[in-house]
């Protein structure tokens, strides 16, 4: 009996400890989300002087047919699979590298993280500095080599914009996942490798049998964060092309930010809201499936 | 013989890999660093030298103006502080909040906790543009515009799942007998939790505290949209936004020089603190 009352009391002082954060996570990231859900059914725009007007789905139907809403869907998908891959394999090299023993190691791990604490928007302008087209580093170095005659426009052409966001974009996250996978390298114990050496297996059976099966639940984990980042790619983007040249470079997250803010079409940019969070809690869905079978077995 | 000739083998492909290994921690190194330094370089560039063509890679004159003219020509000095500002208290209330949420979810079996921590997992997923119209709403519906409120309420709640999870982790390796002992000594939840718990605490908010502060220096978005104020803003939005009188006058020095000093201070916590922010980033990813 006094056991019960005990427990009942603890549980109160539980969610007194828990509900303060519980409500501003909600406020900050449940509320806007659902107000996204119910304005996304209204047409709140200049043309009606900012007042919403119930308008059913037509904001899911202008979608359909809005060539720059789904060339930004193209430009994120572009930018989110080359930037992750690239990501994944330098960040995999990387790992296996700091994972080694050799003098200085501490130093360079300290300086393989510093891309990641540094704010996106800022070193944002440091490459477009060094992919500027007159004074550019790159334009320099590859006139030296000899690669190219005069200066390339890198921000100013559609292919080689996006070229530039991604090397940008794999320089400032790839620290991220060398971090998740070293953790996961550090705790593969070593005897497992010598048992498979003293088996015959040469370097690459080792790395094939042994670490990327163990290491995959870190892989996954690393996948899904970046994945989710890199869809959601704003300050970047912002800061270094603008979404620019005509559109070339414009992710969803842009296309959201001016229909909002340049616009002045809440309605719709709404419903932008809403489709940019279903495609991805359908893609985070399917990977921590993956992750929890690979847990089971 | 043999022996010999295996040892020789032996030694050269350790030194092939030794090669391979140096080669790439070169690659590494310059990889990361070279945006950095030549950001530094081009800030003590005089004007000539950075429009020089071809490009200047060791220049003779040095100059600090384009540093000095952040100060003079702009509130430079109030940028730095409004970040400083806004990430400390943010960093301070959501290790207030956090760490109790995480010990309730840690130690006290509460109903449906395993539903909230995957509620909390998710939504580190969530971009912050689909996050912004719905604040902006409640930014203008109560006239938080140009208030650091407007930036201390979503930094703190942006950085609270990853507070939540790390100190999670933590209290999950923390020994329960203490708490045991204390409850047997007639403690009640609340002062053993201040007196017993928290001194220990501190190793892991400190760890938290760091991350935490980065993300909140580093956040750009809400900073964009909910500060207009030219006095109120942070150093990412401040720095992107130096423009010069023309649109074809980009003030390269002086955005050099911003890039500089608004990375020094996370730069020298990466140099301080870098083991603690790996255990924090992996315990804040990886437990989740």
């Amino acid at each position: 009996m006094s056991n019960d009352s005990l427990d009942g009391r603890e549980k109160l002082i539980g969610w007194l400890l828990l509900i303060p954060a519980l409500l501003v996570l909600a406020l900050v990231f449940i509320y806007p989300i659902a107000r996204a859900f119910w304005l996304s059914l209204f047409t709140e725009n200049l043309g009606t002087q900012l007042q919403p007007e119930f308008s059913g789905l037509t904001n899911y139907l202008r979608m359909l047919g809005d060539g720059r809403f789904w060339q930004s869907m193209g430009n994120t998908a572009i930018f989110t699979i080359i930037s992750v891959v690239l990501e994944l394999i330098l960040g995999l090299g990387i790992a296996l590298v700091l994972n080694q023993s050799f003098r200085g190691r501490g130093v360079v791990r300290t300086i393989a993280i510093i891309p990641w604490a540094l704010p996106t928007a800022v070193m944002g302008l440091a490459w477009a500095w060094i992919f500027n087209d007159q004074y550019g580093v790159v334009n320099d170095i590859l006139q030296r080599l000899g690669v190219i005659d005069i200066g390339i426009n890198w921000l100013g052409s559609p292919a080689l914009a996006m070229t530039a966001l991604i090397i940008a974009d794999v320089w400032k996250t790839t620290p991220f996942i060398s971090i998740i996978l070293l953790a996961g390298l550090q705790s593969i114990p070593q005897d497992l490798y010598e048992a498979h050496a003293m088996d015959g297996a040469n370097p690459w059976q080792s790395f094939s049998q042994i670490t990327l099966p163990l290491l995959m639940p870190q892989i996954l984990i690393a996948l899904l964060f970046r994945f989710a980042q890199a869809f959601g790619v704003f300050d970047l983007v912002q800061v270094m092309t603008g979404g620019g040249p005509a559109g070339a470079t414009e992710t969803v997250s842009i296309y959201i930010y001016s229909t909002v803010m340049r616009y002045l079409d809440f309605g719709y940019g709404a419903a932008l809201v809403v489709v940019t969070f279903l495609l991805l809690i359908a893609a985070v869905a399917i990977t921590s499936l993956f992750l929890k079978r690979l847990r089971v077995s | 013989m043999a022996t010999l000739r295996d040892r020789t083998k032996e030694k050269s492909a350790i030194n092939t890999k030794q090669i391979i290994l140096w080669i790439s921690l070169v690659l590494i190194v310059s990889f990361f660093l070279a945006p950095i330094l030549w950001q530094v370089l081009t800030s003590l560039k005089v004007n000539a030298d950075i429009s020089a063509i071809p490009t200047v890679y060791f220049p003779t004159r040095f100059t600090f103006s384009h540093y000095l003219e952040l100060f003079a020509r702009r509130p430079f000095i109030l940028y730095i502080l409004n970040s400083a500002l806004v990430a400390i208290i943010s960093t301070l209330l959501c290790l207030t909040l956090g760490s109790p949420a995480a010990y309730a979810l840690t130690r006290l079996k509460l109903p449906g906790e395993n539903i909230i921590l995957a509620g909390i997992l998710i939504v580190t997923l969530f971009p912050y543009v689909l996050l912004f119209l719905g604040l902006l709403e409640i930014v203008k519906a109560i006239g938080l515009g140009n208030n650091y409120l407007a930036l201390i309420i979503p930094y703190t709640a942006i950085n609270l799942p990853l507070t939540i999870l790390v100190m999670r982790s933590f209290f999950q390796q923390l020994p329960k007998d203490l708490e045991d002992a204390a409850k047997i000594d007639g403690y009640k939840i609340i002062p053993m939790l201040l007196r017993i718990v928290l001194p220990m605490t501190l190793p892991a908010l400190v760890t938290t505290g760091i991350l935490t502060f980065i993300f909140a220096w580093n956040e750009y978005i809400f900073a964009l949209t909910f500060i207009t104020r030219d006095t109120m803003k942070t150093i990412p939005v401040a720095t992107a936004q130096l423009g010069g009188a023309t649109l074809f006058d980009i003030p390269y020095g002086p955005i050099a020089a911003a890039t500089i000093l608004g990375t020094l201070p996370l730069v020298i916590l990466v140099l301080l603190f870098q083991r603690r922010i790996v255990q924090g980033l992996t315990a804040g990813a990886v437990k989740g």
